[in-house]
């Protein structure tokens, strides 16, 4: 008898929720509906086809024709990929790491009572808001070997003419220092918002404890932003392998650092809408979504060792 | 009450969202127009230089055509082909656009161009005689005319007559061969002030290719089913191009020109003399500098006399939403009187024959009538359906021989096989 009257509550409420199902869950969907439509249709679609596109040889206008394997074969021995493979993780290796430690400096520095710390936001904030284009035109400026200010400042104390955007070795560093730049007021923003939750009765505790500021941080503030600087990391280690528009803009085509500094999407844009090679260009995305990917399951993968959820 | 007025608010939320989604992705393209007969075309051209000129053509047009209206869109040189074959591939390409020797062969044989061949021999305004050959040849595939020359354009030198007569130099006239041009830089190159005798990046039209015809050696084949870049004469000249900042140090080198580009150098008087085009004219005249300080004189020559040669075209595309009035438009800008504006606008040497004295007149402060007067020895700009392919290669080759990273025997070598690969695909 007990059990009969359990069922009877138990189909009584799943009725219940069945009614409640459709006018919560219709309007859910009717909300994401302009999202999840946007991102058929400007992200998974074109994924798709490229995918398609990178087992074919595209030429002419849009008369594309199968050859299996042929780009990805191609693409394995062109050594100016696996140059810009190069490039491309060197990029994301310097410029994550260094990007978002600096950028939690900043937060934290953000977060304490000093004065004008609106100001010093929205100063750090400034950069993103920029036009990239102008962002680079004014860098390409400053680095520019014979008439820019870094190199006139440098000739004051004695150092002469370095090449800071055509001497291969150093051209990929001063596009990272541009990057991290630009980028710094974006992470250190959400780092802020991470670094705001922590309740202060932990401070005050630490304090109480005798507990110094480092050991604080270390103690309290790390483990406790680390799901904010989590998301961070990963997206910016995403974006940093993506890189693209610094180079395009402040390296020029005839300059001989490019083969030290191009990425993979700007080999990509080359065979794609320059020499019009959209197969071969597609089979290279194909290879940073391959790249990427790994890189991302790794890092969910590492997660429970260092990132510390409440 | 509130129940409901949340929902009002989330359904009208919701339509704003998805309709702004749609909207979104709406392209710009010309459209019929309100009136019936009333048509706006899109007349796509590169060079903002040239747009006043290109202006004053559909104004002229629209006179005599009050229902038909041209827009005249500019898009930079960089971005302007990538732009037109994204819409080459989507079938949106403008009604009316320049079309340029280098990828010519790629849209007539993509099918993306009107063939214009029937209606130019009904046609009573134009006559492709009144052009020259070349220019009428270079835009003809298979047999079939797609384009209407527009302009030409010629090699000249350039050179700063403040520094010449600081040296007390007599100013280049059309005698001077190769060894006069690298005397002449070695004199008025100035290190301690930054100053260069003679300008010479890695850049084709204005640059190396002239020194290739003008020693006798060729880019590519004239059957254009070989490269020419194994050719010793081709070689000597790509040598003597490297030379100037490799040997001699009177050229800026390859590092240098990525950071600064040669129109600034000369344009900021660090530059002696320099090969540019006379599509460089107009901005030469609005440049301060230059305008005082520097004229123009007929290029050196080497075993022979040379310069490159090219002319755009006017082409309508094939998916044109109006054949009709895109047509009309092509054929006005090839009569006289649509040349003539362009001469007087002083937008380039008009294709044809005969109007190019207005444009000589309009550019009174240069010497420009030795662009012109070069006509009779150049050889037109060499291009094949796959130079979209092989060009970057030239530059990423021969970046490398300029800053000394190959020798100019292994550029050479490596290019013309390069080159051959990509001419076998050809059909």
């Amino acid at each position: 008898m007990v059990i009969e009257r359990n069922t009877r509550k138990v189909t009584k409420g799943v009725k219940k929720t069945n009614r409640k199902n459709l006018s919560d869950y219709g309007w859910a969907y009717l909300m994401i509906a302009p999202t999840i439509l946007g991102l058929i249709v400007l992200n998974i679609w074109p994924l798709i086809q490229t995918c398609y596109l990178s087992f074919t040889k595209t030429s002419g206008f849009g008369k594309n024709q199968w050859v299996g394997l042929d780009n990805y074969i191609r693409m394995f021995s062109d050594s100016s990929v696996m140059h810009a493979v190069i490039n491309t993780l060197e990029y994301t290796v310097i410029s994550v790491p260094v990007g978002v430690i600096i950028s939690l400096f900043i937060a934290v520095l953000l977060n304490s009572k000093i004065k004008g710390k609106t100001i010093y936001r929205t100063i750090y904030f400034l950069p993103m808001v920029s036009a990239p284009a102008a962002i680079a035109m004014v860098w390409r400026w400053l680095y520019s070997s014979d008439y820019g200010l870094f190199n006139y400042l440098l000739s004051l104390v004695g150092i002469s003419g370095v090449k800071w955007l055509t001497d291969p070795n150093i051209a990929l560093i001063s596009v990272i220092v541009v990057g991290i730049w630009s980028t710094i007021g974006y992470n250190m923003v959400i780092l802020l918002a991470g670094l705001q939750e922590i309740p202060k009765s932990f401070y005050e505790a630490a304090d109480i404890d005798g507990a110094g500021p480092i050991r604080q941080f270390f103690a309290i503030t790390f483990p406790l932003v680390s799901p904010t600087m989590f998301f961070v990391v990963v997206t910016t280690m995403i974006s940093s392998l993506q890189v693209f528009d610094y180079i395009f803009m402040m390296i020029d085509k005839t300059n001989i650092a490019m083969e030290k500094t191009q990425s993979l999407v700007y080999l990509f844009y080359k065979y794609s809408f320059i020499t019009n090679d959209k197969g071969y260009g597609s089979a290279i995305v194909m290879l940073l979504l391959i790249i990427i990917l790994i890189i991302t399951v790794v890092q969910l993968k590492l997660q429970k060792k260092w990132v510390h959820y409440q | 009450m509130k129940k409901s007025i949340k929902k009002f608010i989330s359904i009208i939320a919701a339509t704003v969202a998805v309709s702004t989604l749609v909207v979104g992705c709406g392209g710009t393209n010309s459209t019929g127009g309100g009136a019936k007969g009333d048509v706006t075309l899109t007349y796509a051209i590169w060079d903002k230089n040239q747009k006043p000129g290109m202006e004053a053509i559909a104004a002229a047009f629209h006179e005599k055509n009050p229902n038909i209206t041209v827009n005249v869109e500019v898009t930079p040189w960089d971005q302007y082909w990538t732009k037109l074959d994204a819409g080459a591939s989507s079938g949106t390409l403008p009604d009316v656009f320049w079309m340029h020797s280098s990828n010519f062969l790629k849209y007539a044989n993509g099918d993306a161009l009107m063939d214009i061949t029937d209606k130019l021999k009904n046609s009573s305004d134009v006559n492709l005689d009144n052009f020259p050959k070349d220019l009428v040849d270079l835009y003809t595939a298979k047999g079939k005319n797609y384009a209407i020359p527009k302009d030409y354009d010629t090699i000249a030198l350039w050179y700063n007559k403040t520094m010449f007569d600081a040296k007390g130099i007599p100013y280049p006239d059309g005698t001077w061969d190769w060894n006069k041009l690298l005397e002449v830089a070695q004199k008025l190159n100035d290190p301690a002030n930054g100053v260069y005798g003679f300008l010479s990046p890695v850049d084709t039209q204005q640059n190396y290719y002239d020194f290739i015809y003008q020693n006798g050696g060729e880019v590519l084949s004239e059957d254009k089913k070989k490269s020419g870049y194994d050719k010793p004469e081709t070689k000597e000249a790509m040598q003597f191009a490297v030379d100037f900042s490799q040997k001699y140090k009177v050229s800026p080198t390859v590092q240098q020109f990525a950071d600064t580009s040669r129109d600034q150098y000369f344009e900021s008087g660090k530059g002696a003399m320099a090969f540019f085009g006379s599509w460089m004219v107009s901005e030469f005249k609005a440049n301060e500098y230059v305008a005082k300080n520097c004229d123009v004189a007929i290029l050196p020559f080497g075993k022979k006399k040379a310069t490159m040669y090219n002319g755009l075209g006017n082409a309508v595309s094939a998916k044109t939403k109006n054949p009709d009035a895109a047509w009309k438009f092509l054929e006005f800008m090839g009569t006289k009187e649509a040349n003539a504006i362009q001469a007087e606008k002083a937008a380039a040497i008009p294709a044809f024959k005969g109007t190019e004295q207005a444009w000589i007149d309009n550019n009174k402060q240069f010497n420009v009538k030795v662009y012109p007067q070069m006509l009779e020895y150049a050889h037109i700009f060499p291009n094949s359906e796959t130079r979209s392919k092989w060009d970057p290669l030239e530059t990423q080759i021969f970046s490398k021989m300029w800053s000394g990273d190959i020798s100019v025997e292994d550029g050479c070598n490596q290019m013309a096989k390069e080159m051959n690969d990509l001419l076998a695909t050809e059909q």
